[in-house]
């Protein structure tokens, strides 16, 4: 079997003496959905701030499309193909809808088709369209999120990494946003997915990983593992 | 009526070399949230590096118009200072992004005084001549409409276009180019605009240039218009440019623009009627306190400026 897409080994993350994440394993191979679910401080945020290179990783190896790749910066990675939508979606506030929109395809010099895959993307979430000129600051919750999302697509990522994107969302909003992830996931994008709502995140990936207390304690197929008694009981509260 | 002309023309002038020196201080408190303390004294620099090269082309090639001379020195000064802000940035304010506040300003200060011994070993103690390279012969101001026209000269006028140049010249980078772009983003969230694959070091780098390369500019023209040059020269302008961006919004570039004009104005005019209206108890010797005048207003009425948002929107 050829190398996954990402792979992760015995990754560790601290804040000083405290260990957020103790041993993770993690294989993504290329195209596949995958969803890392667990409880408030299981250590999946700081997970994906290592992989995305906002926090250093105390120990253990990161491998991208057959490259280590651990310690270097957010803007190297994304040069590489992965780009992560933050909790909190981190829009600019003082920015318009469209320059957060071009600030999403920094690094692309293709002008012309960064422009067709806007329009695309205002099929999607025509909101935006809309309110291209004012400032995204003054965006809803929801229409935030797809602009994070809308941004985070234009930097053509092989590997999009969406930390939290369903919360506080409208369940239409959500539905909307997981439609558009579908979407582009049938292209060829591989997704990595942290959600609390672990339905929702068993329901739209292939595979899950659910961590506790900073390791992993259980993986297999997201089908499988919704009929799970631990997952059921744990986190989708039956 | 002929007095107001007069101190409009020099606050103009005044006003927009303190805004040039607020664009720097601007800048990098929007990206950094620091106040570089050692920014006057880049200004300082600027001026006699300036002034060493106006001597030696000078002496290399004196048959070189005057004009070409000055535009030499102002490049060359603008491209020192740009490299010296940088390195004030690299040694004295990246180790400690994450301080406490307190220490990049005591590193600042630390930096200024510096400099200051520096300019003193290199240029001297004393003030020295800068020559001026443009004309200073008097320019009548709406001449024939009064008995006692306003005067000014080339100099001053110079400064001001080329002040005003240089500001609209910022504001279209930072409002409408790739560039400006990925320094707002910088500035409003340095951790998700490096998850847009921009570094936000480059821009903190690029962003100290510009701002060194204004004060070189600015240092030069005060030299210019002033026709001298000293170690020391760079401290009040400093303080001045400070009040400035306060005045407009610290972090804010239209609000340096306005903020240097204003205060500029509010000096020139402030002097100007200060005798007439005290009856010559204060004079315009009192020029200085303007500034500390507004600076104080400011903190009490306004603390974010006339242009700032409020605090407590930012993050």
């Amino acid at each position: 079997m050829s190398e996954a897409l990402l792979n992760v080994e015995g990754l560790q993350v601290r804040y000083g003496a405290i260990e957020a994440v103790k041993s993770l394993d993690l294989h993504i191979a290329e195209g596949e959905r995958v969803t890392l679910i667990g409880a408030n401080g299981a250590g999946k945020s700081s997970s994906l701030k290592a992989l995305t290179g906002l926090l250093p990783a105390a120990k253990g190896e990161i491998r991208f499309a057959g490259r280590s790749i651990l310690g270097q910066a957010p803007e190297k990675l994304l040069r590489q193909g992965i780009a992560m939508v933050p909790e909190g979606r981190g829009i600019f506030a003082r920015m318009s809808v469209l320059e957060n929109l071009q600030a999403g395809a920094f690094l692309r010099r293709d002008n012309e088709q960064v422009q067709r895959e806007m329009r695309q993307l205002f099929e999607h979430f025509p909101r935006l369209e809309e309110r291209l000129h004012q400032s995204a600051g003054l965006l809803s919750g929801g229409e935030q999120q797809m602009l994070a999302l809308a941004r985070a697509l234009l930097s053509r990522p092989r590997l999009l990494i969406l930390d939290e994107p369903s919360m506080g969302l409208a369940p239409i909003m959500v539905e909307k946003i997981f439609q558009v992830i579908d979407d582009v996931c049938r292209q060829g994008m591989t997704l990595l997915l942290v959600e609390q709502n672990a339905r929702l995140a068993l329901q739209v990936t292939d595979r899950a990983y659910v961590m506790d207390t900073g390791r992993i304690t259980l993986t297999g197929p997201s089908q499988a593992l919704l009929e799970h008694p631990e997952v059921r009981s744990a986190y989708l509260g039956e | 009526m002929d007095g107001f002309i007069q101190q409009l023309l020099n606050g103009l002038m005044t006003g927009s070399l303190y805004a040039l020196v607020a664009l720097g201080y601007t800048m990098v408190y929007g990206i950094l949230r620091i106040i570089n303390f050692a920014h006057g004294d880049v200004l300082m620099i600027g001026a006699l590096v300036g002034l060493s090269v106006i001597r030696l082309v000078q002496a290399a090639w004196p048959a070189l118009p005057p004009v070409l001379v000055l535009l030499c020195a102002t490049l060359v000064a603008m491209a020192v200072c740009a490299v010296l802000a940088v390195v004030i940035e690299r040694v004295a304010y990246r180790r400690l992004r994450h301080a406490p506040r307190l220490a990049p300003l005591i590193s600042g200060i630390g930096v200024s005084l510096l400099l200051q011994t520096i300019a003193m070993l290199v240029w001297t103690r004393n003030p020295q001549m800068f020559p001026q390279l443009l004309s200073l012969a008097p320019i009548e101001v709406l001449a024939g409409a009064s008995a006692h026209p306003a005067i000014t000269n080339v100099t001053a006028l110079t400064t001001i276009a080329i002040a005003l140049s240089v500001m609209v010249a910022l504001l279209v980078l930072v409002e409408r180019t790739r560039f400006g772009r990925a320094m707002r983003a910088v500035a409003e969230n340095p951790q998700v605009a490096s998850l847009m694959g921009i570094s936000p070091n480059r821009i903190i780098v690029i962003t100290f240039a510009i701002g060194g390369a204004l004060a070189a500019l600015a240092g030069i023209m005060m030299a210019s218009n002033y026709g001298s040059a000293h170690f020391y020269m760079g401290f009040l302008p400093g303080i001045k440019a400070f009040t400035a961006a306060v005045l407009g919004g610290i972090g804010n570039l239209k609000g340096a623009m306005l903020g240097g004009l204003l205060l500029g104005l509010i000096e020139a005019l402030g002097t100007g009627y200060l005798g007439a209206a005290t009856n010559g108890v204060f004079g315009s010797n009192y020029q200085d306190v303007f500034a500390f005048i507004v600076l104080i207003a400011v903190l009490v009425f306004r603390p974010s400026g006339l242009l700032g948002e409020r605090l407590a929107t930012r993050a």
